[in-house]
């Protein structure tokens, strides 16, 4: 089997393995005070400290969530309750439309229940929005709730400059929610130094748990709750800590972000093989997203896994189901809930047309993939865009 | 074979599948998502490709271990078959969009992708017996589905495959029972899948609006009612015509002009009919020589009934009913079939009728 869907998940460390089972065998609610509770709580409070060490944090600003989707919400509902609260001419939201729907959706759940204005970031062709733009939709910002931009884009891998972005926010005094499920362990991410307001993470893209995630928040950053009850973390977020997902996710942060230089190095040339294996090898294909050398703020500017590509004249869907019987596992994008593929929203915000959309294909590398995985897909990638595409031509 | 099944998510299609990889195929499993409107859920027994529907196939297809896919057809769905189905009646024609879904959509768009795909062939729940290109009915008559099979060519059954035409329902439900699938115990679907609710009159007056005209009565050549759209009718009818009549004995409905939107209806004795015209026939083997003695049925779960059958205008057939029918609807399918009580009647062809004598 051939695993090229790191994006959607990646396999579990087995550090991370031996953390969570050792801490699954043990007794004890972090906020209970007997001897087991404190025990539990010192686990809790450890991972804690050291993800907001890896991550340029202080510890209380880490908030520990149930993943990626729910800190999402947390801070784009939270943050747009908590300023319109504050002042009621607060309620426009500027957001990228390449988003994850974890933010989309809570934008749009804003708008039609809550009284929010969305208005829509422009998106450069490579997916990044920059700086300029922000400044232009900010205007003077006192109308303005919060920004969401994310670092790094989960189907074409772009990166945008955040500690500018955040900057912009800032000169207006708006504060900034950051979406980096993609970009932690890929690319260099410092909270404290980005300056931005609020930034998502989630366990499992890293080697960690599914149903684990965190909010950063600043701790000048006023949210209201979305979960209320116990008020665990800072009454922000309320329910028993998962004290074995949190040492996972902790451990499998830590490690990614120590590891991260030389295998984004290696993961790099992967990718670069396998595009240009692929282009060789198959007519007619494009490239979605900056180009693999890109470079921003003198980081990447291109997840060094992510490799998004069109195939003229074939369908996406068709694509994933001759390469998964072929034993390559990939992805199309986004799926909805009966599992009918739609255009992808992000190549749609890139400017691609519905045609280019439906016939793309993502392939993103992790810390297990090796030079066997690009081999798999480049023994295979040519027939099956050609029987996709003979199959493509009879619809209508 | 490599086979793609299609799976509805009812019993029927999870069987089929079942079977298929159990017979040691390379199968796939495919959910045909055929509602422009995704979220219809399920109420009832009722409806088809809603969400709930796609959970339960993908839910078979993992329990099976084979890989598992849905398909958007709905735009060809749409125009293939609601069109055409609210076209027809417009027309003062009954189509029967099982047939046509079969006809366009199963074994023309679904097919035809799964043999560019590299498929062999699909696989279906269908309840008929086909062995040697051959279409049959299915073992269990009220379970048949070679009415709205029949209008399937040589060439589209070349990649058919339906495992439980020798089979009944009960033994669908067992097979499922006993590999412990969930749909073993799931309510059949009865109604048009795109009208979840059951109310064909109401989803054709939300397409196409009032449009009143006379109701007629034959006998007397008097207008006895009006009505509020033609299409909320069908040929043979008797029930809900919304008319009183002089005398207490029944009425039906002998026929729809749509241009000045005129509902005839008439005793029992205007309604049979004794001859069928019908449009260029479609065949499921070779071409039968003419003139031809078969066995015709008429509509969906009618009862076939002998004819003679020879060239009719326009390339199409004239058949001899050996008895009056009543309800001879224009626009559905007149099925020829060979008897055999043996292996199961022949499906010979069949079509469309156009008009009755
Ligand atoms: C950019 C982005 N945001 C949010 C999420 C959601 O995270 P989770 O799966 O932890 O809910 C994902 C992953 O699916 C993602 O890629």
């Amino acid at each position: 089997m051939t695993y090229l869907d790191h994006a959607a998940t990646t396999p579990v460390l087995p550090e991370v393995l031996a953390a969570m089972t050792e801490q699954l065998g043990r007794v004890g609610n972090p906020s209970s005070l007997h001897a087991s509770g404190r025990a539990a709580r010192r686990v809790a409070e450890q991972s804690r400290e050291r993800l907001a060490e890896a991550l340029g944090a202080r510890p209380s600003e880490v908030l520990f969530t149930g993943g990626g989707t729910e800190s999402d919400n947390l801070a784009v509902k939270g943050l747009f309750w908590a300023r319109r609260d504050a002042d009621s001419r607060r309620r426009r939201i500027v957001v990228s439309p390449a988003e994850h729907h974890a933010v989309i959706d809570s934008v749009e759940w804003l708008a039609k229940h809550d009284g929010a204005d969305i208005t829509w970031l422009p998106v450069e062709p490579t997916g990044r929005i920059t700086p300029d733009a922000l400044r232009a939709a900010l205007g003077d910002g006192s109308d303005v709730a919060l920004v969401s931009v994310m670092w790094a884009n989960n189907e074409i891998g772009t990166v945008s400059d955040l500690p500018a972005l955040a900057a912009v926010a800032h000169e207006v005094g708006v504060p900034l929610h950051t979406d980096a499920v993609q970009a932690v362990g890929q690319v260099p991410v410092d909270f404290g130094a980005s300056g931005v307001d609020a930034l998502t993470m989630t366990g499992h893209k890293l080697g960690g748990p599914m149903g684990a995630g965190v909010l950063l928040l600043r701790r000048d950053a006023e949210c209201v709750p979305l979960l209320h009850g116990g008020g665990q973390e800072r009454d922000v977020r309320s329910g028993t800590l998962d004290v074995a997902a949190i040492v996972g996710l902790q451990v499998a942060a830590t490690t990614a972000v120590r590891t991260r230089v030389p295998r984004a190095a290696r993961l790099a040339a992967l990718r670069d093989r396998l595009v240009a294996g692929v282009m060789a090898q198959v007519p007619d294909v494009q490239l979605n997203g900056p180009p693999l050398d890109d470079v921003v703020a003198g980081g990447p500017g291109r997840l060094p896994g992510n490799a998004h590509l069109s195939f003229a004249g074939a369908e996406g869907d068709a694509l994933l189901m001759l390469l998964d019987a072929r034993g390559v596992e990939c992805s199309t994008g986004s799926a909805c809930s009966a599992g009918v593929a739609r255009p992808s929203h992000v190549l749609l915000a890139v400017g691609a047309d519905t045609d280019r959309a439906r016939s793309s294909l993502r392939f993103t590398l992790g810390s297990p993939s090796t030079d066997a995985d690009v081999d798999a897909v480049l023994d295979v990638i040519a027939p099956v865009v050609e029987r996709a595409r003979r199959a493509g031509l009879g619809r209508r | 074979m490599r086979l793609l099944a299609a799976m509805s998510g009812g019993v029927d299609s999870a069987v089929a599948a079942a079977l298929a990889v159990e017979a040691g195929h390379d199968v796939t499993g495919v959910h045909l998502a055929l509602s422009p409107d995704r979220q219809v859920l399920r109420s009832g027994a009722r409806g088809c490709c809603s969400v709930e529907d796609a959970h339960d196939a993908r839910r078979v297809a993992d329990e099976l271990g084979i890989p598992f896919y849905v398909w958007d057809l709905a735009e060809r769905f749409t125009e293939d078959v609601v069109d055409d189905f609210v076209a027809e009646y417009a027309a003062g024609r009954t189509p029967n969009p099982c047939l046509r879904c079969n006809e366009k959509i199963k074994f023309a768009a679904v097919l035809d992708r799964a043999l560019a795909l590299g498929f062999d062939a699909v696989v279906t729940g269908h309840h008929a017996r086909l062995a040697d290109g051959a279409l049959r009915r299915s073992v269990d008559a009220a379970k048949d589905q070679s009415y709205v099979l029949a209008v399937l060519t040589a060439d589209q059954l070349a990649g058919a495959v339906f495992p439980l035409g020798s089979m009944t329902k009960e033994t669908v439900r067992a097979l499922a029972a006993e590999r412990g699938l969930a749909v073993a115990t799931k309510a059949d679907s009865h109604d048009i899948c795109f009208i979840p609710d059951g109310d064909t009159r109401g989803f054709l007056a939300r397409r196409l609006g009032a449009q009143p005209g006379p109701v007629v009565d034959a006998a007397t050549g008097a207008t006895v009612g009006e009505h509020s759209g033609a299409y909320g009718f069908t040929v043979g009818q008797r029930r809900g015509l919304g008319v009183a009549v002089g005398d207490s004995r029944p009425r039906y409905v002998l026929g729809i002009e749509p241009v000045s939107r005129t509902v005839t209806i008439g005793p029992a004795e205007l309604a049979g009919v004794g001859e069928v015209r019908t449009a260029p026939p479609t065949w499921t083997g070779p071409v039968p020589e003419l003139p031809l003695t078969a066995r015709v049925q008429l509509r969906a779960h009618g009862t076939a009934v002998p004819c003679e059958v020879t060239a009719g205008d326009g390339g199409g057939l004239r058949l001899v009913l050996g008895t009056e029918q009543r309800g001879v609807a224009p626009g559905q399918s007149a099925v020829l079939y060979a008897p055999d009580a043996e292996r199961g009647d022949l499906v010979l062809g069949q079509g469309t009728v156009l008009g009755t004598a």
